[in-house]
């Protein structure tokens, strides 16, 4: 599963969703806002979303990385709008019957996620000024 | 033939605008280096992606009357 949430992530709820008797291990990644990037001070930041396209190609990523490694439940969950420092950006949890398919298919995510996924940031930064995120 | 074109990130801060329509001819590449020509894109084509009609598309794939554009800029989501 895959969403995209304007407000706060619910991490107990998410972290009940995962709940698998057949899961031994359960791995969560949680990206947070940090108060820096590249030698800049961030004050906060916006994410903005090309929301049609966003949620096919997180699902997209989601449905194959959990059949890829038979894991019992995974979701991903995506911020946009306006978040603080020290917010929660994403969310990744894999419920697993052990912990090398949990974490392997958590990492697979997070680096897919932020590879493919029509999601941008935007920061604003300490000494006023402000710019999107393209990376190379 | 007559197309909408949405913009996200830096492209929508550049065309100032999040949506428009134009008259295009041609494939999706030719299209972007119009828009750009007219709304000074810094992003060249090759750091973009293109999506037509809500799905992944290759940039000479040829443009019908009435589809939605849409140009990606690289992402920076996570």
């Amino acid at each position: 599963m895959f969403a995209l949430h304007s407000q706060a992530i619910d991490t107990q709820l998410l972290r009940l969703a995962l709940a698998h008797a057949s899961a031994g291990a359960v791995v969560v990644f949680e990206g947070v806002v940090r108060n820096h990037n590249d030698g800049r001070a961030v004050r906060g930041l916006r994410y903005e979303a090309y929301a049609e396209l966003a949620l096919a190609e997180g699902a997209r990523i989601v449905d194959a990385v959990r059949l890829r490694h038979q894991v019992a439940a995974l979701i991903c969950v995506h911020r946009v709008g306006t978040l603080q420092v020290g917010e929660i950006a994403v969310w990744v949890g894999v419920a697993a019957a052990h912990r090398d398919a949990a974490f392997v298919a958590c990492r697979e995510v997070i680096d897919a996620i932020k590879l493919q996924v029509p999601i941008w940031k935007h920061e604003d930064y300490a000494d006023g000024s402000n710019e999107w995120l393209h990376p190379l | 033939m007559r197309v909408t074109v949405r913009y996200f990130a830096s492209l929508r801060d550049q065309a100032q605008c999040e949506v428009e329509h134009v008259i295009a001819a041609g494939d999706a590449a030719a299209l972007y280096e119009a828009l750009r020509a007219r709304h000074g894109f810094s992003l060249p084509r090759e750091r973009l992606r293109v999506a037509r009609n809500g799905e992944f598309t290759s940039w000479d794939t040829a443009l019908v009357d009435g589809d939605e554009i849409v140009f990606i800029p690289p992402v920076s989501g996570g």
